[in-house]
């Protein structure tokens, strides 16, 4: 995750803009206009505003706002389902937005897939059936198909449910079924559409976990659109946060609530525990002459939460070492802090 | 799979040969069949019902009947969908279409029965009010005849509109105080009739004869000015009774070339208004179907039939 | 933000609106009383631009066997359909009767199981029991010819207005002229056309019933989830791909719903064209009409109302068994079903071939009859004798309190002002685009010179519309409130939606006379049912959550029907007074027939008469425009949209049978 590596997908300067005005507005003058005087001036509604960053590979890539933000708009645009206004889109140096309809089916149907919100599934279909439909329509035989599916089925914990259809399922078995029918074309690239919004809380997190896990075994990178907060700095390696089509702020999830980008951002990380997300790079010190320096020492990626045991167990100052080199000291002031969710300041 | 195929097969080959034995069995006939028009009236029907019965018993023909209206029948002649025609009432202008201009139909004769069109009301009137018979009465009367329908007039009861109808021109002509309203169908009429006699309404409405109607209730036609052609000469000012029809049968020309004996069958065909009004009679009110009906009186009247056939 | 006004807006728009409605009212009143029988547009029989109309037929007359488009289409066309109907015809009649009752309980046993194939056979056996055997094969050929080319047409129309929404923009209001069309209004022009006889038949048929095959099926594809059609193409389908693989699967029980519907609307159109010689039942209704035979009527009416029966439920089950046949999917159950298929195909062909050496020439025999002739004249003579002075009563008081003031205050009018309450009052009511249509449809009747019949008829569709909705209302009301009412009423809504109008047109002149008022009865007994079930399925459809509210509250039952549920169900009933003068519209033609006079005496004069032709085809496109005037009027007081999104019209939706729409 150094800068030298190509990014899987790197966006730049992407615009999407509804109403009659779509063609006309960017790069005129209005564009910088506010939502509201754009809709009454030209009718149009900016979704997505010069929206620009970097998916490295492998990482899960968060993208969090509220209804409205326009991250759903955004991620349809990667995947061309509603063609941006303007702007680049690379998937691994190339531009999709290039590609004629029969290249971009073609990435479609080999370099990613979709998990959506509302599942998506095809009722009149089984399970095993709907696993199998992208490589169905890519025209795998249905040997190859069937053995895909069932090795997906098996991924996604449905064993023996390859005959049910989905009404037959629970929510979060037919969000199994979504996660591994775009698994099954085996992509590159998986977006997922605020896949959990619609399952219970207790689920959600279960599926929370079987994307984590999925991802250690199977390493795919993932764009992941939210409009939860906890989910994003729970699976992000990488969050941006939008708001009116504008990326506000963008960084590592303790980026966002150690240091919180404006008002808007603070009040969405407020609630978040702390130490559940700061790292230890974000509550120490530097070493005063009087501290012991013989505690115990942690990395400063390390979280905070992480470090408790630690400080509970002796009196002096954790020590923050990255590389043999000593960056600062934690003390239990400061783990109690954080934990209590106090601004220290 | 192959299993499935191979019985898709077999059920399909099933049904193909059910469907061509069944469209095997459908065909057949020999001679030529005769389409009879069957314009929507009883004594049609009458007429229709004889001749045909003597084309297929007497002759060998088949007969298929068509119930059409009367002008839809004329344009049957120029699509090969009728030959025949057996009761015509006037239509000149049809005459100059279809015979005159585009040669598609002939006259084939008269059929014997005269067409009377009148005024009638229902025979409790008459017996009520003797002088209502005579149209210079008939203002008197003329508030009897209200109804929710004619405001501060009497009411005329006009019929169908594809008949000959110059009721309107009539009252207005003579002054009556009557306003024309339309039954819109020959049931409508019938039943409006029907029901005057049986309720004792006071009702006065366009009707003919010959009608099988006239063997259930008893009717009586009002004396309008007697017909003439000077009172016919514009249909505007049309101030007189109806003229008296001599029912012809038309037949395509096509038939008339080619129609052999079931041709000098039609135009052989003549009998008498009473004769018309028994076979009606027959299928309305004794509930028999057309071919009872004509059997029956073909059984009855030999003699008067033997002669139609060539 | 603005959401604090909002209510208080509409509370000021509603009372303004009170406020201009009563000032219009008023305004109005003064006018009329100054101005009356001024600025009058009286009729006139022989007005130049009927001859002028005249003149079109005529030009069509003489070029028919001449002019290349009549000899290349329009013959083409003609003899096609012939052609596909003595096929079907020949098909039926090769069968042989017992070949083709018993082929209806193989088809009723594999589509949709053991006791539909029982009733198949019964009511196959019930038209040869009736005498009735030929004219309901024919009816059947008809009908089945005519179902064949809608949903050919139909469905690839419907899955292009589904995808498209110009084409649907482009397509809905033709099918909403079609829907509001009188049928009498067209048959004339398509015999002129295509001649008379099965073709044109089969055409008139076809245009009646492929508006639901294309409105249900872009509703089917529509209504397909937005996500797994996204889910589909964001794995690379193709748009073929999406369609077969998942509109068309998702959409296949609209779809079959669509097909139900064109069915029905065929059977009941197919009736009517016995008027251009077409055969089968309808004409022995036509002919038994004339000789004022209700007997022979009723018996014909019931061989359609159980062909309907047959035709719906085997439709209905059929689309029921798609998904419990695709869930079972078990292979045993497969194997079972090969076992009934070529068993049911096995007794089908042994049938044939018996009747093929039994039955001769195919004909039921005529010793076994069953008939309804004397019980139905009996009861028809009876109560044409005794009820005569209560229903005359009725028809006058009707006529003189309602009818003819209302038709004296249309028709002595100054034609402006008529228009302008007419407009104002859809501008109040619907706003600006039903006001525009308003002005044009009222324009187009002075146009077409038939001002002065267009308000005859127009006074008469209120009143018929106002009987309709009392009628609709009580009735619906009465059935969602009581459960063993609504089972009593069911069959009885079925009975009448499907019995053809010409069977009980007759008793109805003999009780109400040859009077608008006749016209009017009938109108109301066609309109009624849909209009009943609408107000019932509104009523049962308020959330038994806001019912136990207001019964938790106190509400006696009288306070929970005024205060919740006929509130609640507001849209539900604006559909029904939507469809109710649809409907009763519909049924202005067949009024001509019985003594309406007006518009639907003109169409049936032009459709008899040569020389009336131009008059008729006017009086049958003033129809049109009255009916979307009144539509888009009523449509807008249900805030519904105009637009492309316009819901499935003259399809009540949760009704069993709906061959209702019988112009007939």
């Amino acid at each position: 995750m150094n800068g030298t590596t190509t990014p899987t997908v790197s966006v730049k300067g992407l615009w999407k803009i509804f109403g009659p005005a779509e063609h006309r507005l960017v790069g005129s003058a209005d564009e910088a206009l506010t939502s509201a005087e754009l809709r009454q001036r030209h009718a149009s509604t900016v979704a997505v505003r010069d929206v620009s960053f970097d998916v490295q590979p492998g990482e899960v890539f968060v993208v969090m706002g509220l209804s409205g933000s326009g991250k759903s708009t955004l991620i349809r645009c990667l995947t061309r389902l509603i063609e941006p206004t303007r702007g680049e889109i690379l998937l691994d140096g190339e531009d999709i937005r290039k590609a004629d309809a029969v290249r971009l089916r073609e990435l479609r149907r080999r370099r990613f897939s979709m998990v959506f919100q509302h599942f998506g599934l095809l009722p009149h279909r089984r399970v095993i059936d709907n696993i199998a439909f992208g490589l169905e329509i890519r025209g795998d035989d249905k040997p190859t198909r069937y053995a895909r599916a069932q090795e997906m089925l098996s991924l996604v914990g449905l064993e023996g449910h390859a005959g049910s259809y989905p009404d037959q399922l629970s929510g979060g078995m037919q969000q199994r079924v979504g996660l591994a029918r775009a698994l099954a074309v085996d992509p590159e690239v998986m977006f997922f559409d605020e896949p959990f919004s619609a399952l219970d809380p207790l689920i959600r997190r279960d599926m929370q976990n079987e994307v984590l896990r999925l991802h250690h075994e199977v390493g795919k990178t993932m764009v992941f659109i939210t409009h939860d907060l906890a989910e994003a700095l729970k699976l992000g390696d990488h969050v941006v946060i939008m708001r009116d089509g504008l990326i506000v702020q963008a960084g590592r999830p303790e980026d966002l609530v150690g240091a919180p980008a404006d008002d808007y951002v603070a009040d969405f990380v407020r609630d978040v525990p702390k130490s559940h997300v700061l790292t230890l790079r974000w509550v120490m010190r530097e070493a005063r002459p009087d501290d012991q320096l013989d505690g115990p020492e942690f990395p400063p990626r390390t979280v905070i939460r992480t470090a408790v045991h630690a400080a509970a167990a002796t009196d002096k100052p954790i020590r923050v070492v990255d590389d043999g080199r000593l960056l600062g000291v934690v003390d239990r002031a400061q783990i109690l802090a954080a934990i209590a969710g106090l601004e220290d300041g | 799979m192959r299993g499935s195929k191979l019985w898709r097969l077999a059920v399909g080959a099933t049904v193909a040969g059910l469907v061509l034995a069944a469209c095997s069995a459908g065909g057949g006939g020999s001679k030529e069949p005769v389409k009879i028009a069957i314009n929507p009236w009883v004594g049609y029907e009458a007429n229709a019902a004889v001749v045909a019965y003597l084309l297929e018993t007497e002759l060998g023909y088949t007969v298929e009947k068509k119930t059409l209206k009367e002008e839809i029948s004329w344009q049957g002649f120029e699509t090969g969908e009728v030959d025949v025609i057996i009761e015509n009432w006037g239509h000149p202008d049809l005459e100059k279409t279809y015979i005159d201009e585009k040669k598609v139909a002939a006259v084939a004769g008269e059929t014997g029965n005269v067409g009377i069109i009148a005024w009638y009301v229902p025979e409790w009137m008459v017996q009520e009010y003797p002088d209502i018979t005579d149209w210079n009465n008939l203002n008197k009367y003329a508030d009897l005849f209200k109804t929710s329908e004619s405001g501060d007039k009497g009411q005329f009861l006009a019929s169908d509109p594809t008949f000959v109808q110059n009721d309107e021109a009539i009252v207005a002509n003579l002054g009556l105080d009557f306003k024309v309203i339309f039954s819109g169908s020959e049931a409508s009429s019938v039943k409006a009739l029907q029901q005057a006699a049986a309720q004792k309404t006071a009702l006065i409405g366009y009707f003919w004869d010959p009608h099988w109607l006239h063997a259930q209730i008893k009717l009586v036609p009002i004396k309008l000015p007697p017909y003439s052609d000077e009172c016919y000469a514009d249909p505007k000012k049309i101030d007189c009774d109806y003229p008296q029809y001599a029912l012809n049968k038309i037949v395509s020309k096509k038939f008339a070339d080619t129609g052999g004996k079931a041709y000098e069958l039609v135009k052989n065909f003549t009998w008498t208004n009473d004769d018309q009004n028994l076979v009606s009679d027959y299928m309305t009110n004794q509930d028999m179907t057309a071919e009872e009906a004509a059997k029956k009186w073909v059984d009855e009247h030999e003699s008067t039939w033997k002669a139609w056939i060539p | 933000m603005a959401a604090p006004a909002l209510p208080l807006a509409s509370l000021e728009w509603r009372t303004s609106r009170r406020f201009w409605g009563v000032a219009l009212l008023i305004v109005s009143a003064i006018l009329f009383v100054a101005l009356r029988n001024q600025w009058l547009l009286p009729h006139d029989d022989d007005a130049e631009f009927f001859k002028s109309l005249n003149g079109l037929r005529d030009w069509v007359d003489a070029n028919r066997s001449s002019n290349l488009v009549f000899v290349l289409v329009v013959n083409t066309i003609r003899l096609s359909i012939a052609g596909l109907f003595d096929l079907l015809q020949g098909i039926l009649i090769g069968l042989t009767w017992p070949g083709v009752t018993v082929l209806a309980g193989a088809i009723g046993l594999i589509f949709a199981g053991r006791r539909m194939a029982v009733v198949m056979v019964a009511g196959f056996l019930a038209f040869g029991l009736l005498g009735l055997w030929e004219s309901s094969l024919d009816t059947l050929a008809l009908t089945l010819g005519a179902v064949v080319l809608s949903l050919a047409m139909g469905i690839p129309l419907g899955i292009l207005a589904g995808r498209s929404d110009r084409f649907q923009s482009v397509i809905t209001p033709v099918l909403d002229v079609m829907q509001i069309m009188p049928t009498f209004a067209y048959l004339a022009p398509m015999a002129l056309i295509f001649l008379i006889g099965p073709p044109a038949a089969i055409i008139a048929t076809l245009i009646y019933a492929i508006p639901p095959a294309i409105r249900i099926t872009a509703l089917g594809i529509r209504g397909v989830s937005g996500t797994s059609v996204e889910a589909a193409v964001s794995l690379g389908s193709t748009r073929w791909q999406v369609l077969r693989k998942v509109q068309l699967p998702m959409a296949k029980r609209t779809i079959v719903l669509g097909v139900n519907q064109t069915i029905m609307m065929a059977l009941s159109m197919v009736v009517i064209t016995a008027l251009i010689a077409a055969p089968g039942l309808g004409l022995d209704i036509v002919q038994a009409l004339e000789r004022v035979n209700v007997g022979v009527a009723f018996d014909a009416g019931l061989a359609i109302v159980i062909m309907a029966i047959l035709l719906d439920r085997l439709a209905t089950r059929a689309s029921q068994r798609v998904d419990v046949r695709t869930r079972s999917g078990a292979a045993e159950s497969t194997r079972q079903r090969r076992v009934v298929v070529l068993g049911a195909v096995g007794v089908t062909v042994v049938a044939v071939i018996v009747g093929q050496l039994v039955a001769g020439d195919g004909t039921f025999p005529d010793a076994l009859r069953i008939t309804f002739r004397e019980p139905v004249n009996t009861a028809t003579a009876w109560v044409e004798a005794n009820l005569f002075g209560l229903t005359n009563a009725l028809k006058n008081a009707v006529t003189g309190v309602l009818l003819n003031p209302l038709q004296t205050i249309l028709t002595t009018s100054p034609w402006w002002l008529v228009g302008l309450v007419a407009v104002v009052a859809a501008f109040i009511v619907s706003g600006l685009r039903p006001a525009i249509v308003t002005a044009v449809c009222l324009l187009g009747l002075i146009g077409l010179q038939l001002w002065q019949h267009g308000m005859e008829t127009l006074a008469s569709v209120l009143v018929g519309t106002a009987i309709t909705l009392l009628v609709g209302l009580t009735l619906g009301v009465l059935s969602a409130r009581h459960d063993r009412f609504a089972a009593v009423l069911r069959p009885i809504l079925d009975a009448a939606q499907t019995m053809p109008s010409f069977v009980y047109l007759l008793p109805a002149i003999a009780l109400f006379s040859a009077t608008r008022f006749t016209a009017i009865v009938a109108a109301v007994i066609y309109a009624a049912p849909p209009v009943i079930r609408l107000v019932e399925d509104g009523i049962r459809g308020v959330p038994a959550t806001v019912v136990e509210a207001a019964t938790a509250a106190g509400s006696t039952p009288r306070q929970l029907l005024w205060k919740v549920q006929l509130p609640m169900a507001r849209r539900s009933l604006l559909l029904a007074a939507n469809q109710g003068i649809v409907l009763v519209l519909a049924m202005v033609v067949v009024g001509g027939l019985v003594g309406a006079g007006a518009l639907g005496y003109d169409v049936i004069a032009g459709f008899a008469q040569r020389e009336d032709f131009g008059k008729g085809l006017a009086a049958g496109v003033s129809i049109v425009l009255l009916g979307v005037m009144l539509d888009r009027i009523t449509q807008g007081a249900g805030g519904r949209p105009t637009g492309p999104g316009r819901p499935v019209a003259v399809v009540p939706p949760g009704t069993t049978i709906q061959a209702g729409v019988t112009g007939a």
